[in-house]
């Protein structure tokens, strides 16, 4: 992938609907591609458009709203849930987002986030309020995330909430590494446990 | 302490635990299919790497194939490419490609089961969420992403961290018109589209022992719409006796063997679960869903909650859902008027689903103003009805019985629900736009959709039988 993240400063983009699934994400109409790029301009493609049609965007949509922009989404809560289509992450990404905030991630999502270096990071329902509450009052706030510190903060107010990641996968994503390049580094191991199981 | 049935085949699948990490955990069959593939196959083609254990895998199409005319080119390009596609790989990479015009082809968590291919004790991946249904066995059994289909191309492992386990008891007997699907409706209902993140889920109790291996995989099938990351049940003398015979199933002295080991795979009385619900199967009826995502179900004769009784939180939720459905708060499901009935996906598409809607509809109509399909899982069970004689039984009634795939499942295909109707289906999402762009989905048994395609409306199946 060729790839990093570690901190993150930029204003966010706020969609409070709870339970977004893949379907949304990225309609299955969509996913004929057999390469990852591109799929960010289809991204919420039925919410950001009337009748899907591109150029008749819905206004009050966040992602068509100009007040809003950023690197980082926030979204309400159980966020990618249904399929396990990886477009999704893929479409994030490609729309220019390297963060993604709820206070709970569908398990197929987070990780396929996770192999995009699209951090996923878990907030309190409670901070999740505050961080809408100070985006739609001041869309130009400034949200600062640190992969390094395991912290999230809204730079105005000063509120600060830390959130975990497994050490392994921070690790990844702060040097780039994937999980192929750590199994196939595995090969004899694996072969030795095929061995051992016949 | 005792383990659970999940440690019993986790334990086995563990090649190494990274301290604080991850385990590296090792998949005993992967199946493919032309979606979530492509990506994976160019990533290995980019790093210059083979498929690890080509034996291991098993690819099929079926959420891009036409369900009519399917002997001839699929119309649409960029699904025939990605078809074609599919098929490149599994020729350059040396993989079984069960594609169109193979007698085995077909869904790909219905062709898996019925070929023997799955079996208990497992390990079993697919790039596709529903991958869950094969834990009706016995199996670890989970969706993966791309990158994942990759990495299991790539070496035959994951990195998986374990999950939290719940046991799920289904006690008593099911009421008249009761069946599988709506015990999983029920349960969603119950705890909510994300009641069961981070759990590995097994499903208990007599509800559940006395329930048909088809059955079970309808459960299994939707666990990952309460957000587990499995579903599974404890295999037993029904599990093997539906095993037995089927094409990969073991033979003669393998066969033995196998099921003395397969007969060790349950979770010992001792041992413990993070989480556990006892939910009473009496309590069941037969259930509709009226939002957009499948925790928002009701028994047929309930109404859609009142406003009030929504949590403040979820209300913009709520009516956003309503709103899309052309519903409100309060309302009664029954005698709603139906314009598509859709009996099919990995969700029942088996034989034992359309043989329950034939011997219903048998000598009965559909209503005038509903278009039915019926989409068998897989070109097995499409020649299983024709020899059964279920097709002729589905013509008299008015029911269109097409070829094998998702078909309306998924808006993806040609075959897609128009924005506005309303489609009873047996499938197992009923998200915003997820059978065609503005499709309004009802999610049911089997029973349930061809009750609503005689009626015209929805209606409670318990009248009719
Ligand atoms: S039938 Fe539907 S849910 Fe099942 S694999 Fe196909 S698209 Fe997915």
């Amino acid at each position: 992938m060729g790839n990093s993240i570690n901190i993150v400063k930029s204003r966010a983009v706020p969609i409070p609907i709870e339970n977004i699934d893949t379907d949304q994400i990225i309609p299955a109409r969509f996913l004929k591609a057999t390469t990852r790029e591109g799929f960010g301009k289809n991204l919420f493609r039925d919410w950001r458009y009337e009748d899907g049609d591109e150029h008749r965007p819905k206004i009050d949509f966040p992602l068509n709203d100009i007040t809003y922009s950023g690197k980082i989404l926030i979204a309400g809560k159980n966020f990618g849930c249904g399929s396990s289509r990886e477009h999704a992450a893929w479409a994030i990404k490609d729309y220019g987002f390297d963060v993604v905030v709820s206070s709970f991630f569908a398990d197929i999502f987070k990780n396929n986030a996770l192999n995009n270096f699209l951090l996923p990071v878990l907030v309190s329902d409670p901070f999740l309020q505050q961080l809408f509450d100070e985006v739609h009052k001041n869309p130009a706030a400034e949200i600062e995330v640190s992969l390094e510190d395991q912290y999230i903060k809204i730079a105005a107010t000063g509120a600060t909430e830390s959130f975990d990641i497994n050490s392994y996968k921070k690790t990844c994503l702060l040097n780039g590494y994937d999980d192929i390049d750590y199994l196939l580094n595995m090969k004899q191991e694996i072969e030795a446990f095929e061995e051992q199981r016949v | 302490m005792g383990k659970t049935l999940f440690d019993k085949i986790w334990d086995r699948h563990v090649v190494k635990t990274i301290p604080g990490g991850p385990s590296v955990f090792y998949i005993d069959k992967h199946f493919i299919h032309e979606v979530t593939s492509p990506q994976a196959f160019k990533g290995l083609q980019q790093r210059g790497l083979q498929v690890s254990r080509p034996q291991q895998v098993v690819a099929t199409a079926d959420h891009n194939v036409p369900t009519i005319d399917q002997h001839l080119p699929i119309k649409e390009e960029l699904s025939r490419r990605q078809v074609e596609q599919l098929k490149k790989n599994c020729a350059d990479f040396g993989i079984e490609l069960y594609g169109l015009g193979h007698p085995f082809q077909g869904i790909v968590h219905v062709i898996g089961p019925e070929l023997g291919i799955t079996r208990p004790g497992m390990t079993i991946v697919c790039g596709d969420s529903h991958t869950s249904t094969h834990g009706a066995f016995g199996t670890i059994a989970f969706g993966i992403g791309t990158s994942e289909v990759e990495m299991v191309l790539a070496t035959q492992c994951l990195m998986q961290a374990k999950p939290k386990l719940m046991r799920i008891n289904v006690e008593g007997s099911l009421n008249k018109g009761v069946f599988s699907k709506d015990i999983i409706l029920y349960i969603i209902s119950q705890i909510s589209a994300s009641g069961a993140t981070g759990y590995a889920v097994e499903y208990a109790g007599s509800a559940i022992r006395n329930l048909s291996m088809e059955a079970r995989m309808t459960i299994c099938n939707m666990s990952i719409e309460m957000g587990a990351r499995c579903g599974m049940i404890a295999p037993d003398d029904t599990t093997f006796a539906y095993i037995k015979g089927r094409k990969f199933a073991p033979q003669g002295e393998a066969w033995q063997k196998a099921e003395a080991d397969w007969r060790t795979l349950y979770s010992d009385a001792d041992a413990v679960f993070d989480r556990e619900l006892h939910i009473r199967a009496e309590d069941i009826e037969p259930m509709i869903t009226y939002g957009t995502n499948p925790g928002m179900g009701i028994g047929v004769t309930g109404h859609i909650p009142e406003l009030g009784e929504i949590e403040e939180r979820e209300k913009p939720s709520f009516e956003k859902s309503l709103h899309y459905m052309g519903l409100n708060p309060g309302e009664y499901m029954k005698g709603k008027k139906v314009d598509y009935v859709f009996i099919g996906s990995c969700t029942n598409s088996r034989i034992e689903d359309l043989r329950m809607v034939a011997s219903f509809v048998k000598g009965k109509k559909k209503a005038d103003h509903v278009e039915v399909w019926v989409v068998p899982g897989s070109r097995q069970v499409e020649k299983q009805a024709v020899d059964e004689g279920i097709n002729k039984i589905f013509e008299d009634a008015g029911f269109f019985l097409r070829q094998p795939g998702c078909s309306a499942c998924l808006g993806m295909n040609e075959d897609k629900i128009p924005a506005g109707k309303y489609c009873i289906s047996t499938s197992n999402r009923n998200f915003e736009g997820r059978q065609g762009p503005g499709a309004r989905t009802m999610l049911a048994s089997p029973l349930t959709a061809a009750a609503a395609a005689i009626t015209g409306e929805i209606t409670d199946v318990r009248e009719l039988i």
